[in-house]
């Protein structure tokens, strides 16, 4: 991978302020890079803090929720010390995001080529005329075949498919460097999902992209991604090459996460389970957050944690259990 | 009809549960000012299968293939358009609402989302004591003795009985919607979906269960979902669906191993697996979308999608072809 980063965060922490009491960390000093024409992954489950990292990315958290501290970069500039008029040029220009469901980030009330060009417009400066053309131009580019009748139609007239099509014309529309894409094929059925897939991994081709996959799906992260991070109660348990995770994995949570996947290729009697479910942000167990899951706990990881660290150039874990350098004991 | 014969003549002994023959369920779209039917929407057309004394069958389709529909008709939620349903050798596609009740005892449901098919005004006691005050005539005492063996059968505490839904976590939730469902002992469940609103750790753990319980109990599941994986894993043979027709049949090994159906093969090579080797496996891409079931491709419903259509498909309805012991597909690649 070539020079400067696209996206470098480092040490975020975004907090959500739920009471007097309590405050959820819901991403808590998490520290990664993404480089020009990469596809990295984040994955983890429910309430793992990966939609809030993608969400403080874009700076789009809402109270009671705040970035409490770290720094994120694009393109090594600081970006969390931007005014919110500043940060709307990043946002769609440099940095775009495609969500799960994309009949709620459609709005009902406008038709699509509406919806399209008035990115066009804000960002590029395009005339209504010339804006309405590129809309169409960009249907075109992702795969919709009826673009110049699909312009003037509204978000309920497409299938959900379709819709995610549109969606990722928008986030294409202004060429950015970095594509978030948080579970964005989570709603659709397996053969349309592996058409947006397809179709996602050529326009990162075509445009020069970077990609944050977001997805809880390792089967998608196994064939779509170069890099993955695996999050856990609001931080980077585990960090890999792709293969490198999948075929050496370390976190006991990673190792979990692939035994409780029923395996098409294989049989197996009964699943391998992780026992419990994922502690609230705001109760998280002191020292290691997945110590009151994890079957390999130890005294010293239910008083503190480690650090992510390096057990191989490409490798970082956080857990106790690779302490010296990778050796397991 | 033919098909209904051949895939009767698989089994046809003592040992079938549920018979389900030429089942059609056809929903009709009302239009104009006068509200007259100007169509019908073919959730169901035509769908035939049995299922064994203490068998899984999953029923696997994307949104939209029926697979909802068809649970919701054999457990008389619905009344069939056409055709019939033998649950234990009596026919119950046909039966009054009264005549239905005493049938609820012996057939189950557990839905999606445990979110929105749990009452949240009620504790997990009066959630899972329901059906037993509406069907039997158990005494307090002895409902609460039923209920807490039950509770404690799904993996939840019996102290859990007197929280509320809101309490527990979706994977704890989906333990109390197998409670509730089990508490009449039924001989027959049908599985909608139960476990794709979970996380997958929390899946499995789920998935370990119901397992548990068809060995413990002797149960019979219909278990309908979209996820391949999951549906293998739990099931003994698989049924695939596209817009409400049956494609293929199959013991699941045999459907996961030798699929025929060009539908069956695009489906499993849409699935990202984990290949830990990397190797490139020949994709069979399905392309375009699902049609409106109110207006289906004529011929084979599957054409307008497939990668090896032909002439043929658009005029004529694939029947079934039997192509190994159990194995049916409804192709003319086969015929």
């Amino acid at each position: 991978m070539s020079n400067d980063p696209v996206l470098d965060v480092e040490q975020l922490k975004t907090y959500f302020y739920l009471d007097e009491e309590r405050v959820a960390k819901a991403v808590d000093d998490i520290s990664f890079s993404i480089y020009p024409g990469e596809t990295v992954a984040l994955v983890g489950e429910s309430g793992s803090g990966k939609s809030i990292t993608a969400l403080s990315i874009m700076q789009l958290i809402n109270k009671p929720g705040k970035i409490v501290g770290g720094s994120i970069s694009i393109a090594s500039e600081e970006i969390l010390t931007l005014s919110s008029k500043q940060m709307e040029k990043i946002r769609g220009n440099d940095i775009a995001m495609i969500f799960q469901e994309p009949m709620t980030a459609l709005n009902p009330v406008f038709t699509i080529g509406n919806q399209i060009s008035e990115i066009l417009r804000k960002h590029k400066k395009l005339s209504n005329k010339a804006a309405q053309e590129k809309a169409i131009n960009l249907l075109k580019t992702v795969g919709i075949s009826r673009a110049e009748e699909i312009v003037n139609e509204y978000p309920h007239q497409l299938s959900g498919g379709m819709r995610q099509r549109v969606m990722i014309a928008m986030a294409i529309s202004c060429d950015p460097k970095l594509l978030i894409a948080d579970e964005p094929t989570t709603a659709l059925d397996v053969t349309i999902q592996a058409q947006i897939l397809d179709l996602m991994a050529d326009m990162k081709e075509k445009f020069h992209m970077a990609l944050l996959l977001i997805t809880h799906d390792l089967g998608v992260v196994s064939e779509y991604a170069d890099r993955v991070m695996v999050m856990y109660g609001g931080q980077i348990v585990e960090e890999a090459p792709t293969s490198k995770l999948l075929e050496l994995t370390k976190h006991p949570y990673s190792q979990g996460l692939l035994e409780s996947l029923p395996k098409l290729e294989e049989d197996v009697d009964r699943l391998g389970t992780i026992k419990g479910t994922v502690p609230p942000a705001y109760d998280f167990p002191s020292g290691c957050r997945f110590s009151s899951r994890c079957p390999f706990v130890m005294e010293k990881c239910k008083q503190s944690s480690t650090d992510l660290k390096k057990i191989d150039q490409d490798h970082f874990v956080r857990c106790y259990l690779y302490e010296n350098g990778g050796s397991e004991e | 009809m033919t098909n209904l014969q051949t895939i009767t003549s698989y089994s046809g002994s003592d040992d079938i549960l549920l018979d389900v023959q030429n089942i059609k369920k056809y929903f009709p779209i009302k239009g104009g000012v006068l509200k007259r039917t100007i169509g019908h929407l073919k959730a169901v057309d035509d769908v035939s299968f049995t299922v064994k004394k203490g068998e899984t069958l999953g029923i696997v389709g994307e949104s939209g293939s029926g697979k909802s529909t068809l649970g919701r008709v054999i457990l008389n939620l619905l009344d069939p358009t056409e055709g019939k349903i033998y649950f234990n050798g009596q026919e119950i596609s046909q039966l009054k609402r009264k005549q239905v009740r005493p049938l609820r005892k012996d057939m189950q449901i557990v839905f999606q989302d445990p979110f929105a098919s749990l009452n949240s005004k009620m504790s997990v006691a009066e959630l899972v004591e329901e059906p037993l005050l509406v069907q039997t005539s158990l005494s307090k005492s002895q409902r609460k003795e039923r209920a807490i063996e039950i509770i404690e059968k799904v993996g939840l505490r019996a102290d859990d009985r007197l929280k509320y839904p809101h309490e527990f976590s979706g994977g704890q939730r989906q333990r109390i919607s197998i409670a509730r469902a089990l508490i009449m002992n039924p001989q027959f469940v049908i599985c909608d979906e139960p476990v794709s609103a979970l996380d997958v750790s929390i899946q499995a753990q789920v998935l370990n269960l119901m397992k548990d319980l068809q060995d413990d109990l002797g149960l019979t599941y219909l278990f309908i979902a979209h996820d391949l994986g999951v549906v293998k894993h739990i099931s003994d043979r698989v049924a695939v669906m596209y817009l409400g027709k049956i494609a293929e049949i199959a013991p699941k090994k045999e459907l996961y191993e030798n699929p025929l159906h060009p539908y069956t093969q695009g489906l499993l090579s849409s699935i990202p697996v984990i290949d830990k080797s990397k190797k490139q496996r020949e994709k069979i891409k399905i392309t375009g979308d699902l049609p409106s079931p109110a207006n289906p491709p004529s011929g084979c419903v599957f054409r307008t999608r497939c990668p090896k259509a032909h002439d043929r498909c658009a005029v004529e309805q694939p029947l079934f072809t039997k192509k190994a012991d159990g194995h049916y597909v409804a192709c003319h690649l086969y015929t």
